[in-house]
């Protein structure tokens, strides 16, 4: 089999398991009734799932190695109090990128706990 | 419980109704996406071309697939010259969340015509995240406010993903922590999320199922684990309302 086909059919494959994911619960609920338990969960599931991306957004931290996870809790502590405060969220989302390309650019939190050997 | 009245995202000064046309409201909810995915996407190409293969499939890819961690998996998988039923089970279970996503739309997308389709198909973690807390414009369409947001961010991956692979390393930018815009994105809505509902319990409940499935599970499939963990508490802790009247001894 060619590169190409091999490719394309690679992509036909994910792509349309991909598909299916998000198009599963429309179907299944095409023509009946989603049950109740289902109803009275559906308003608390976007809250939920967004903060588990949030912390899906951290999975790759090493919080028992040094800086601990510093830069990121520092992050979303500042976004946080920010949005609170002034809640426009452009302005909150885009202080708090640059805030952490700072931070780990120039290792800030490193730098600041002096604990280089 | 009737569905109409849910009516999620009650938020978002952003979209206050004005004279703007609606095209702009929808693409103002979608900046922090923009730049959030034109790095990410850049860095799906990055490591596409690394892997030898030709921009033209970063087009591909990016249209046709359009999902981050799926995308970045195919790469590797494909590097490793897989089988078949290998991508299709691994990019089922990854993806496997977004099943939950539309469980929670079923309402919103009721009555969006023939959009609707595509809708489904460009169901991503931020364009849902962007869904369910942006309010739409009152008098306007909710077909066309949700399919401008979701075409818009769909061609800010296409576009990231050609621009990394195209480009290569010949551009030396220093991108490092920029995907947290994606984070940041995901505080702002889910403080968001908390003004609309002022609902306690489904963060309680993800902080659980997060830290426990970061815990137990390795980072890659803890996002579905941790969804289904969480589902099952919000389940328990609706059963438990339900049952407090009638003394029972519930397990």
């Amino acid at each position: 089999m060619s590169n190409t086909i091999y490719m394309l059919v690679v992509i036909g494959t994910v792509a349309l398991a991909t598909f299916i994911t998000r198009a599963l619960p429309f179907v299944f609920f095409i023509s009946r009734e989603p049950p109740e338990l289902l109803l009275t969960i559906e308003k608390n599931l976007p809250p939920m799932i967004l903060m588990l991306l949030l912390i899906y957004c951290l999975k790759d931290v090493q919080w028992l190695q040094f800086p601990y996870g510093a830069s990121e809790l520092f992050t979303i502590a500042s976004v946080t109090a920010l949005h609170v405060w002034k809640r426009n969220a452009m302005l909150s989302i885009f202080s708090g990128t640059g805030l952490y390309m700072l931070l780990v650019q120039l290792d800030i939190f490193s730098i600041a706990l002096e604990v280089y050997p | 419980m009737n569905l109409a009245i849910i009516g999620i995202g009650k938020v978002h000064h952003i979209m206050n109704p004005g004279s703007e046309n609606l095209f702009m409201k929808a693409f103002k909810t979608t900046i922090p996406v923009f730049f959030g995915y034109i790095p990410l996407g850049m860095a799906f190409g990055f490591l596409l071309a690394g892997a030898g293969f030709h921009w033209i499939y970063a087009l591909v890819m990016s249209i046709f697939i359009y999902t981050g961690a799926g995308q970045f998996i195919a790469v590797t998988l494909l590097a490793a010259g897989a089988q078949f039923i290998e991508f299709a089970t691994i990019t089922l279970l990854i993806n496997l969340r977004h099943s939950f996503y539309g469980l929670s739309l079923l309402e919103k997308f009721s009555g969006v015509g023939k959009v609707k389709p595509y809708l489904i198909f460009a169901l991503t973690d931020e364009t849902y995240a962007l869904l369910t807390t942006t309010q739409v414009p009152e008098g306007a369409s909710k077909a066309r406010f949700y399919f401008y947001i979701s075409v818009l961010d769909h061609l800010y991956w296409i576009t990231g993903s050609v621009l990394g692979a195209v480009l290569g390393s010949l551009l030396n930018l220093n991108l490092e922590g920029m995907t947290f815009v994606l984070a940041a994105l995901f505080v702002v809505l889910t403080i968001e999320q908390y003004y609309a509902s002022r609902a306690r319990f489904p963060f309680i409940a993800a902080i659980f199922a997060g830290i426990l499935s970061l815990l137990i599970f390795n980072p890659e499939n803890m996002l579905l684990l941790s969804i289904i963990i969480g589902t099952l508490i919000l389940i328990a802790h609706e059963k438990t309302i339900k049952d407090k009247a009638p003394p029972g001894d519930k397990q």
